[in-house]
């Protein structure tokens, strides 16, 4: 039998019973669908995860003060909350690490602040140039905080784009207006580029000042919050955060190196413990919807089980005129091969659409991969091939003259 | 040309053995139209199975233009039965919802004919069986019983088969229809030298062809020549 004969088999018998073939198709349809727009959920979640991550900077270590004790105390204020890191502890970091890249201190916390009579809360960064790079911060308009600055302890801020639209209004002119954080005025010298916020922080929902500025004027003291170093690359991360804790504890004259004044935390750890939770998402997503493809394959089955006993006396007919065994269970396996192929198109096509409305309506920054279209493509085939195979064994097993009297 | 020769058939249910065929053994010429007639139980419907390469014998031997086809295997027997033999059924088993040509044209489809021959070779098919050519298009299921008869009988002719074999093909058919097919079978064999063998409980029906072969209880009673056969004259007969 020509491979012309048997398609053309397998389109008048498809199309004999429209309702039925669409309704199977429909199983796969579903399940190929799902599994394509739950692979593009999966990556497109890990993506997200994996920009807002790097968008706080890159090959970053944070060093952060450790927890506060009082002598003889139990009472904890949380991690970084003790006053442990000052400016001469990040000048040793850069004096005296390699593999650094850039480093930036800074000074930070949460200030009630106000311009021309409206006010917001938000977090206020007393930092040094350096941060810029450390941080990937690129400033829109105006300047960011300049080595002068600090030198000089300058009154001086820079806004980030969400905070100059809640000082100023949305995209107003913010440059050489003036804002008061903690009664002290300070002059708007630039604003920040978006980032897009999500993830940890908004990072444009910040005020940038100089870290002499914020000692003096704000947290009244020598010691810095954070200090945040780029290491040159991305395997030399591990070696820095190494390199600055034997350098701290050595500083701080801390003996025992299980309990330090201070905690580093490595970019590379964060995005990697991040990737494997969206990881174990993706995988959990292609699962359900792997079972679902599953169900459409029974479903296939199922109708071809129904078919082959309906249409017995015709398979043995077609065994009377000549068709040998592989005749009929190749048009068997055809029909349920084809069910499948175009039920794994029409699902390609489907699952492309969920991930394109999904990303369209912004909740998620979708992708569909060429891959999961193959696997999709490929699973389809697959099912069509093992849950077809057993109905056209038996199609293909009936004895031709108890296939003829059955009624 | 067939020869069977001693051909035995023994079912076996469980412990129960029951002989359907106990050596039954006759030859036909080619162009002869001998009807197998027996009452139902007697064996012809296990004798036309052997016969129509359906199934083999326990025992005995078939040959068939010379080629012993008593114990080739499943797919060597479909082989012979697309080549040598088409089978007009009582309840004429045609493919529903599909034209009447395409019917026709499946023994050719499994013989791997190239599509154009397969065309004309069944448009002949179905002018010898004797429809009308404004038939050829409709779907099996809107023809009348006659009509869905002669469709069969032209797929039975359309592999231009050494041997046309009919099961009771008058049985699902009122008298007039019957008798139309019944002129059919002569006609083609008087006028293409057919080969028919035509399997009946009806002497009625059997009275139709040249020979007659009893069969009774798995055995063969009797095999006579028909001197005064009934002759249907289609053409004073009107068309189904």
């Amino acid at each position: 039998m020509h491979i012309f004969d048997i398609l053309n088999e397998t389109y008048s018998a498809l199309s004999a019973n429209k309702v039925r073939s669409g309704l199977t198709m429909l199983g796969i349809v579903i399940g190929i669908s799902s599994v394509i727009a739950m692979l593009a959920i999966g990556q497109g979640a890990q993506s997200s995860i994996q920009s807002s991550i790097q968008s706080i900077g890159s090959n970053l270590v944070l060093v952060t003060p450790g927890v506060q004790r009082g002598p003889g105390a139990f009472v904890s204020a949380g991690r970084g909350s003790a006053k442990s890191l000052t400016i001469a502890d990040s000048d040793a970091i850069k004096a005296q690490i390699s593999s650094i890249k850039n480093m930036a201190p800074e000074v930070s916390g949460r200030y009630q602040v106000t311009a021309r009579g409206q006010n917001t809360n938000t977090q206020v960064v007393g930092t040094i140039p350096d941060y810029q790079n450390v941080r990937n911060v690129q400033v829109a308009e105006g300047s960011f905080v300049s080595t002068q600055n600090v030198q000089g302890g300058s009154k001086v801020a820079v806004l980030g784009p969400t905070t100059r639209d809640d000082l100023f209004g949305v995209g107003a002119e913010a440059i050489g207006q003036t804002i008061r954080i903690k009664q002290v005025d300070f002059k708007v010298v630039g604003v920040t580029v978006a980032k897009g916020g999500s993830g940890f922080g908004s990072q444009d929902d910040m005020i940038f000042i100089p870290i002499s500025a914020a000692q003096r004027y704000l947290s009244g003291d020598q010691y810095v919050t954070t200090i945040s170093v780029s290491a040159q690359d991305a395997n030399s991360t591990t070696q820095v955060q190494q390199d600055i804790t034997s350098l701290l504890l050595d500083r701080h004259h801390i003996k025992d190196p299980n309990s330090p004044d201070f905690s580093t935390l490595n970019q590379a750890d964060i995005a990697s413990a991040a990737s494997s939770i969206t990881q174990i998402f993706t995988i959990l997503l292609g699962s359900v919807a792997g079972i679902s493809l599953v169900v459409g394959g029974i479903g296939i089955m199922n109708m071809m089980l129904t078919t082959v006993t309906e249409r017995t006396r015709e398979i043995g007919l077609r065994k009377a005129i000549g068709a040998k065994r592989r005749d009929i269970s190749l048009q068997f396996l055809m029909e349920a091969i084809a069910l499948t192929f175009f039920g794994g198109f029409l699902g390609v096509i489907l699952g492309w659409l969920v991930s394109f409305v999904i990303t369209y309506f912004g909740i998620l920054q979708t992708q569909v991969s060429l891959f999961s279209v193959v696997l999709a493509f490929g699973v389809s085939a697959a099912i069509g091939i093992i849950f077809g195979y057993y109905p056209a064994r038996r199609a293909a097993a009936l004895n031709p003259i108890d296939a003829l009297r059955y009624e | 040309m067939i020869e069977i020769k001693d051909i035995i058939k023994t079912y076996t249910t469980g412990d129960i053995k029951f002989d359907a065929l106990k050596g039954v053994s006759f030859k036909i010429e080619d162009g002869e139209f001998v009807a197998i007639m027996g009452p139902s139980g007697s064996g012809k419907s296990t004798l036309m199975h052997i016969l129509g390469a359906l199934d083999t014998p326990t025992s005995g031997s078939y040959y068939l233009d010379g080629q012993d086809v008593s114990s080739l295997s499943e797919d060597a027997l479909a082989d012979i039965r697309r080549d040598h033999i088409g089978f007009v059924f009582q309840s004429f088993n045609l493919l529903p919802r599909t034209t009447v040509l395409r019917n026709v044209m499946l023994p050719l489809v499994y013989d791997q004919v190239p599509s154009e021959e397969r065309i004309k070779r069944s448009e002949e098919a179905l002018k010898a069986a004797g429809l009308d050519e404004a038939h050829f298009s409709h779907l099996s299921n809107q023809l009348s019983g006659g009509q869905i008869q002669r469709v069969a009988i032209a797929r039975a002719l359309v592999n231009n088969p050494s041997l046309i074999l009919a099961d009771e093909p008058t049985g699902n058919l009122d008298t007039k229809t019957g008798e139309i097919v019944l002129g059919t079978f002569q006609r083609l064999n008087e006028e293409q030298g057919k080969t028919i063998i035509l399997i009946t409980h009806e002497l009625d029906v059997a009275e139709h062809a040249d020979r007659i072969i009893l069969i009774r209880d798995g055995e063969m009673v009797s095999d006579s020549k028909q001197h005064e056969k009934k002759i249907i004259n289609l053409n004073s007969g009107g068309k189904a």
